[in-house]
């Protein structure tokens, strides 16, 4: 340690790292020193000067926040200079500001008021004009009022270098400047994505959750941190409760995935927990109108009900969708519930619907059907591949990691999506294909690799078996055959190989742009044969990484809600895995895997499915061809639907029952990286919502097939009993910050990257993967290629995110994205309304003309029920993971009316 | 000595036929040297006169724009100024006739630059040498002046060490004001780790009332390409840019003429006098912002940001445009790097001082006489500088106050017109060399004033980022309204000295830092002033309106009744032939009164 620097602070001595500014070293002796513009998460602006600092020898004072640390450097923070300097520097800050600190909603945890009160500064010395500006409550989201403002910078910084937006920045200059967007128009109609970062950055009371004006000053609030629902990412929540209700929501500081980053779903979205249709007493549908009922008239109808089917017509006559939006627990019970109970393995969820094809085509070539690497790690990678997957919008917190990755770490990033989505702006190279050609892409760049000798040959000979027959395949695939298949140039196919193969890492990123195909498992798998030709498995920041597009449903399918395997990926055709859940859960079970979502659906119309039960999912929306759904809906005997909100599917319910939120409930999700993470009831459920496993474990329990927990953390421990990937887990062992599986035991810290040494079904295969386009293809009734997807405001079937008013505000009907070209064909302008048909349904949507659309190619996000896209998009399923091809679907469109 | 360039074209016809050169800097411009310089061209081709006209940059004098040199074997060098549209004619055909001029047009006589007009009698010519002497738009005319000489005796004879030691040897320290020595700077960017390097020239001329770089890039574009290209040659950088402010359209005009040609003649671009260097450089326009002269709001703004400065370290040295070893200096400091190189560093160091060597390029202006583009050595006194070049205070005032540096420099009083010019001098007495702005200042300035002045303008160009610059200068700038307005109270020095301070050791970079300047110097030389304002209401320098009268001399006061005619306010009253009286309710103190007066009858109560 002999490059340590010896200073002293306050006469103190410390030895601390070269390159580390006073501020912090003065931290190290628990010196704390006064700042507004400079926080610990974000880089130091040095502009308050509040933080000032005397060290012997320097004519002026040192900013102690930027100022390194030297070889023997005396510093002082509190002598009289440095105090005179510090109270002169808020008395003129306070003499532009307008303190109002009876009324501010950051009262009590504004800095200023914080020094000001220290310092016993009633009234600035120095008096003299003050900046007046109009409050700016312009947004859906967030108010400005710039007459609090002390101009750090930090909403700025966190705008520009966190998020890459740079939708504000300082106007003007001298003592009018002040922080505004581009000629000060609103929010809304800038790059701003309303994350919200600026509000939690701002020192001071400039900057306001919108929603929160006047419910509550800072000291009513009551903050609980637990996960959010949304997506994948898994980002931790604090919600800040008064009398039951959400005020604001915010992030702590340490122990997350998210960085103190949200998006506008986890910061604003969540206040449809206290929504008033909220469903607060179970329903039962009585000559096609619903009543509400007691628990016990709800619960006996449903047994009732099962029971009588189920001995009419088998076990397998009922299928049960359990769900990615509730938790780990609540999965375990409900697949325990259709197996144990009802006794079939009729039990499936949406996941089928957006990664099974990678589960499948993952667990083939790997071993195990999830995400790799930690989203962490993608900072470090030296090659991005992103495919498939509409990253700013659909996981943005991931995004940002992307994003730093290019922009502070100098990583290639290579987009390949047939539309310009938003990280094309960070692309080192843009390959614009045809949908559904992904295959032949991929084949192409492997082909690019051989043939110039990238391969990485150790790691095939080692780690990988299959290599010649995949190698005769993707040989076929010259980048010129691939130009006239995906209408990407050559050259850009072969400076796209060069960079993946040329990066000491490079990491695969991709979500349902990929897997919902019918080509989907084929997509995965030749996916994977990009990542182990080049040898970027099993180390820290190269993979293939599928982003997960529930908040759980990693954890669902960990659960075994999936209709062929038991909790843990084991096997149900497998005896011993058979025989290891018939003794841990005390009853016989089936061998005979069960049907899969899209099936169990179609199963309705030939009488094989007679009643379901649906926990917490929406497949009227979510699932493909949604006029045949409604009709398979319709034929059902019975149908029970256990959600937060009367959804379209629970329409057609014969019993809704009304369950508690995440907010209302504890236990675990799995994140996208593989994190199982601890959620924490925050508020009672409404009324007589009940939390999902109780009410499955009282259905269970009349059914004759008793469960009964005291609380979700001995449903865990009985999850770790007989699934070895959580085995180590448990919930006190995740108070504090989750952890990755495989974790088999109670000492394993977690598992940040998978196949390390050995991938875990032992050697890497490589598949032999040809080209197979979409079932579906444009003609000339139906010219255009519809591709669905999500929006960065909405979320899946919207059940949520448009109870959200300011989200439904910003983006409040379904629409069509149209490249102009097509638009000038189909004489269209922008906003005119169309009507968009495929073979099986029309909707109407507002055009929107745009050249992110490929052109001949359109695209639609499935969120709105009033222009539900899953009307419109194809059935037909991937014959290896039965997923529907909501990506590929042909469609012709005509003006409105 | 190198050899013959591409492109040389040595003028056979050298001053063989008579020439008429306009100085068409933007000064001359402003005054119609261009009208001039295309009457000229009109009147000589119809009367097929056989003289040569042509263009060259500022000639110096700007007190007499526009002017006119003739050039002649026999007569030498006649400075002509003052020239219009309608006087060109009949002096062309009196000097073709009988080669004289009539005397009211001579501005400077045969050789002035050395021998007989005290403007430049104690200058020294090396940045400014071919400054009004040759076309700028001509790279042949640079290079008969020995241009890029220089940049092929270090490109193929020196080691970039040794031409950091040459300009380490020379003394030379940067001109953009701080001055740092230019030798180090560079070293630090050479040493620097890293194959990416830049080169900046900072041509961002921000200060009010200050030309020195407009000038010199108008007038010898190529002497900064060279230097440049020299320093380029000597840190590392393959390329750079030059900084330059969108308000100096001429300038830019300029600079890209020569680039194109500096690159055609091979002194530019890829593999320079076919050697394996290569160097290119790039015009930034700035979009007005005086805070972009900040180095490292420099360098924000290049690269697209907002001009923003930040903290140092790390200094651009090491991480300046792209994060990148970027090594900037100012217009004057390059256009110095030639002159050192191929006259060696003993040369420039015998000019100037222990501490700071060679000449300094000031802007020279206010109640002077003879106001202009001036080059002196260090080591002068402030005296010559006003008394001998400036020719003294306008209409017979005392001199007051020379204010250096512009808004972050300070007021120098007339008990320090002895100082002579250097860093390090000038430093002690509270204002800065500056990049080279001087205004002169006479006994009919009020010191308050000029303090207002300069921090409203540093006012509105801080660029927001600190507290104490950005609320500081403006509680500041209020105090001094008050005062000067007449509205002063008793705390207000002492409030002004405490802010003044605070700003000073309190700002992030040299703007603030240096805002206070004109208010310390002038509390510290003419504190009297402020407390005349405050304690007895009254401004000794007769400027602040609410502190003064108009008021007229009985005994002066003809009745004449001009002023009572061109009152604006119908503020005079008075019979003819009688005295006048002006009414004070009314009178606005616009002045007109006493402009309009022949008698002196009007004057000033203060």
């Amino acid at each position: 340690m002999s490059n340590k620097i010896n200073l002293t602070i306050d006469g103190k001595p410390i030895s601390v790292n070269p390159g580390i500014t006073i501020y912090w070293a003065a931290k190290k002796l628990g010196i704390e020193i006064p700042h507004l513009c400079f926080g610990e998460d974000l880089p130091p602006m040095s502009s308050c000067r509040l933080c000032v600092v005397e060290v012997e020898g320097m004519r002026n004072l040192a900013v102690s926040c930027s100022h390194p640390v030297s070889e023997g450097m005396e510093v002082h923070t509190d002598t009289e200079r440095v105090r005179r300097a510090r109270r002169m520097n808020l008395e003129l800050i306070l003499s532009d500001h307008n303190i109002e600190c009876i009324t501010c909603e950051k009262s009590g945890d504004c800095s200023l008021e914080r020094y000001a009160y220290e310092f016993g500064i009633k009234e600035p010395s120095f008096s003299g004009e003050k900046n007046i500006h109009p409050v700016l409550d312009n947004d859906p989201f967030i108010v400005r009022d710039y007459n609090k403002c002390i101009l750090c910078g930090r909403c700025v910084h966190a705008c520009s270098e966190i998020q890459y937006e740079s939708a504000i920045n300082i106007a003007d200059r001298g003592f009018p400047a002040q922080i505004s967007t581009s000629f000060e128009r609103p929010l809304q109609e800038t790059t701003c994505v309303s994350c919200g970062r600026c509000i939690s950055v701002c020192p001071v009371g400039a900057l306001t959750e919108k929603f929160r004006i006047g419910r509550g000053r800072e000291w009513d609030l009551e903050r609980k941190k637990t996960i959010c629902p949304y997506c994948g990412c898994g980002c931790t929540v604090e919600l800040c409760i008064k009398d039951g209700e959400l005020i604001k929501v915010t992030t702590p500081k340490k122990d997350t995935i998210n960085n103190e980053n949200l998006c506008v779903k986890g910061k604003f979205g969540l206040h449809f927990i206290n929504h008033s249709e909220r469903l607060t007493r179970p329903l039962i549908k009585s000559d096609g109108t619903f009543v509400e009922a007691t628990w016990e008239e709800a619960m006996s109808y449903i047994v009732e009900n099962l029971d009588r089917i189920r001995k009419k017509h088998g076990p397998d006559a009922i299928g049960g969708l359990s769900s990615a939006k509730c938790t780990n627990e609540e999965n375990y019970i409900f697949q325990k519930f259709i197996r144990a109970c009802i006794g079939t393995n009729n039990v499936d969820h949406c996941a089928r619907l957006c990664h099974s094809s990678t589960v499948a085509g993952l667990a083939r070539a790997f071993g195990s059907g999830a995400m790799t690497n930690s989203m962490k790690e993608l900072r470090t990678a030296g090659c991005i591949f992103v495919t498939g997957s509409n990253t700013t919008e659909a996981h943005p917190i991931i995004a940002l990691d992307i994003k730093a990755a290019v922009m502070k770490n100098g990583a290639k990033l290579i987009v390949a999506d047939p539309r310009k989505i938003d990280l094309v702006r960070f692309a080192t190279i843009w390959l614009r294909h045809k949908s559904g050609t992904d295959v032949a892409l991929f084949n192409a760049i492997m082909y690019v690799i051989l043939n110039e000798g990238l391969e990485d040959r150790d790691f095939i000979e080692q780690r990988t078996e299959n290599f010649d027959n995949f190698r005769d395949v993707v040989m076929q695939y010259t980048p010129e055959m691939a130009e006239e298949i995906t209408g990407v140039p050559a050259e850009q196919i072969i400076e796209a190989a060069r960079i993946y193969a040329g990066a000491e890492t490079s990491s695969i990123v991709y979500s349902m742009g990929i897997t919902q195909h019918t080509t989907g498992t084929d997509n995965v798998l030749s996916l994977a044969n990009m990542a182990m030709l080049t040898g970027n498995v099993g180390k820290r920041g190269a993979g293939v990484n599928p982003l997960r597009g529930q908040n759980n449903v990693q954890g669902a399918c960990d659960l075994g809600a999936l209709p062929n395997v038991y909790p843990g990926y084991q096997k149900v055709d497998n005896e011993a895995f058979q025989r290891k859940f018939e003794k841990a859960w005390g009853t016989s079970l089936s061998p005979k895997p069960g049907l899969t979502v899209v099936e169990m659906l179609h199963g309705a119309e030939n009488g094989r499915i007679r009643a379901m039960y649906i926990m917490g999912e929406n497949p009227f929306l979510s699932d493909p061809n949604a006029n045949r759904v409604k009709k398979d809906l319709e034929s059902l005997d019975f149908l029970v639907v256990q959600d937060i909100f009367l959804s379209e599917t629970a329409q057609y319910a014969d019993v809704v029952l009304p369950a508690a939120s995440f907010a209302e409930k504890d236990g675990t999700f799995t994140n996208t990286e593989r994190r199982v993470q601890l959620l924490h009831r925050i508020i009672p459920p409404p009324g007589e919502a009940r939390p999902d496993w109780q009410i499955i474990c009282e259905v269970s329990s009349r059914l004759g097939y008793p469960m009964s927990y005291t609380d979700t953390a001995r449903i865990m421990d009985e999850m770790a009993e007989i699934m070895p990937i959580y085995g180590g887990i448990s919930h006190k062992r995740i108070r504090k910050f989750g952890i990755q599986w495989p974790c088999p035991e109670k000492q394993h810290p977690g598992t940040p990257f998978l196949h390390k040494d050995t991938f875990t079904r032992g050697k890497g295969l490589f598949s032999a993967v040809d080209f197979r386009p979409a079932a579906e293809l444009p003609d000339d009734e139906y010219p255009y290629v519809l591709t669905t997807g999500r929006i960065l405001y909405h979320f899946h079937t919207g059940t949520m995110s448009r109870r959200v008013e300011g989200l439904d505000a910003i983006r409040p009907d379904g629409f069509v994205e149209i490249h102009p070209d097509d638009a000038k064909v189909l004489k269209l302008k922008d906003g005119a309304m169309v009507e968009v048909a495929s073979r099986r349904g029309t909707v109407t949507a507002r055009a929107v003309v745009t050249s992110r659309s490929r052109p001949g190619t359109v695209f639609m996000a499935f969120h709105y029920r009033e222009a539900a896209a899953n009307i419109l998009t194809n059935d037909a399923l991937d014959p290896v993971a039965k997923i529907p091809e909501f990506k590929v679907c042909a469609v012709k469109i005509k003006k409105a009316g | 000595m190198p050899e013959k360039q591409k492109g040389v074209l040595l003028r056979k016809d050298s001053v063989k036929t008579t020439k008429l050169k306009v100085g068409l800097g933007a000064c001359g411009i402003a005054a119609g040297a261009n009208e001039v310089y295309n009457e000229l061209v009109r009147y000589v081709s119809t009367k097929k006169i056989p003289v040569m006209v042509e263009k060259t940059g500022c000639i110096g004098m700007c007190h007499n724009e526009p002017l006119v040199e003739i050039e002649s074997e026999k007569e030498g060098r006649i400075l002509l100024g003052n020239i219009t549209q309608k006087n060109i004619d009949t002096i062309i055909d009196e000097y073709m006739e009988k080669q004289t001029v009539n005397p009211k047009y001579i501005v400077a006589g045969s050789d002035y630059i050395t021998e007989h007009d005290g403007f430049f009698k104690k200058q020294v010519r090396i940045v400014l040498d071919n400054c009004g002497r040759i076309n700028p738009e001509s790279i042949d005319e640079y290079i008969e002046m020995n241009g890029y000489k220089a940049l092929h005796h270090a490109i193929k004879n020196m080691t970039p060490d040794d031409i950091i030691d040459e300009v380490k040897k020379s003394g030379l320290r940067g001109r953009g004001g701080a001055g740092f020595h230019t030798g180090s700077k560079w070293n630090f960017t050479k040493q620097a780790p890293g194959d990416e390097k830049y080169l900046i020239c900072n041509a961002d001329e921000g200060d009010p009332g200050a030309f020195m770089d407009r000038s010199t890039l108008e007038g010898d574009p190529h002497a900064i390409i060279e230097g440049m290209t020299i320093a380029a040659f000597a840190v590392g950088a393959k390329l750079g840019y030059i900084y330059v402010r969108a308000e100096y359209p001429l300038a830019v005009k300029r600079l890209e003429i020569a680039l194109d040609q500096a690159r055609e003649h091979g002194f530019l671009g890829s593999n320079i006098l076919k050697t394996s260097f290569s160097f290119d450089i790039r015009i930034k326009e700035g979009a007005g912002a005086f805070v972009c002269g900040e180095e490292t709001a420099l360098l924000a703004s290049l690269e697209g940001r907002r001009g923003l400065p930040r903290i140092r370290p790390p200094f651009p040295a090491t991480s300046g445009l792209w994060d990148k070893p970027t090594n900037i200096n100012n217009v004057e400091t390059y256009a110095n790097i030639p002159r050192i190189i191929l006259n060696g560093s003993e040369w420039y160091s015998s000019h100037g001082t222990e501490h700071s060597k060679g000449t300094k390029v000031f802007a020279l202006a206010g109640k002077i006489n003879k106001g202009g583009l001036i080059e002196v050595p260090m080591g002068i006194t402030l005296r010559e500088i006003v008394y001998d070049i400036g020719g003294g205070i306008k209409s017979g005032k005392r001199f007051k106050a020379v204010q250096m540096g512009g808004p972050s420099g300070g007021c120098i009083p007339e008990s320090l017109l002895d100082t002579v010019i250097d860093y390090d001098s000038v430093t002690r007495t509270g204002a800065i060399m500056g990049s080279g702005g001087m205004v002169v200042m006479d006994e009919d300035t009020c010191m308050v004033e000029v303090a207002r002045f300069f921090l409203d303008f540093t006012q509105q160009e801080s660029c927001g980022k600190c507290t104490f610059c950005r609320i500081g200068t403006k509680r500041m700038l209020e105090i001094l309204e008050r005062i000067t307005r007449g509205e002063g109270v008793k705390n207000d020095i002492e409030h002004l000295e405490q802010l003044a301070l605070g700003v000073k050791s309190g700002s992030l970079c040299g703007l603030g830092q240096t805002a206070p300047n004109p208010v310390l110097t002038t509390l510290k030389y003419f504190r009297e002033e402020y407390e005349a304002h405050i304690n007895e209401r009254r401004c000794p320098g007769g400027q602040c309106k609410n502190l003064i009268s108009y008021i007229i001399i009985p005994d002066n006061c003809v009745g004449c009744g001009v002023c009572l005619k061109n009152c604006p306010v119908n503020a005079i009253s008075g019979e003819k032939k009688e005295p006048h009286i002006i009414n004070q309710d009314i009178c606005t103190k616009c002045g007109i009164c006493m402009d309009s007066c022949k008698f002196d009858a009007v004057d000033i109560k203060r």
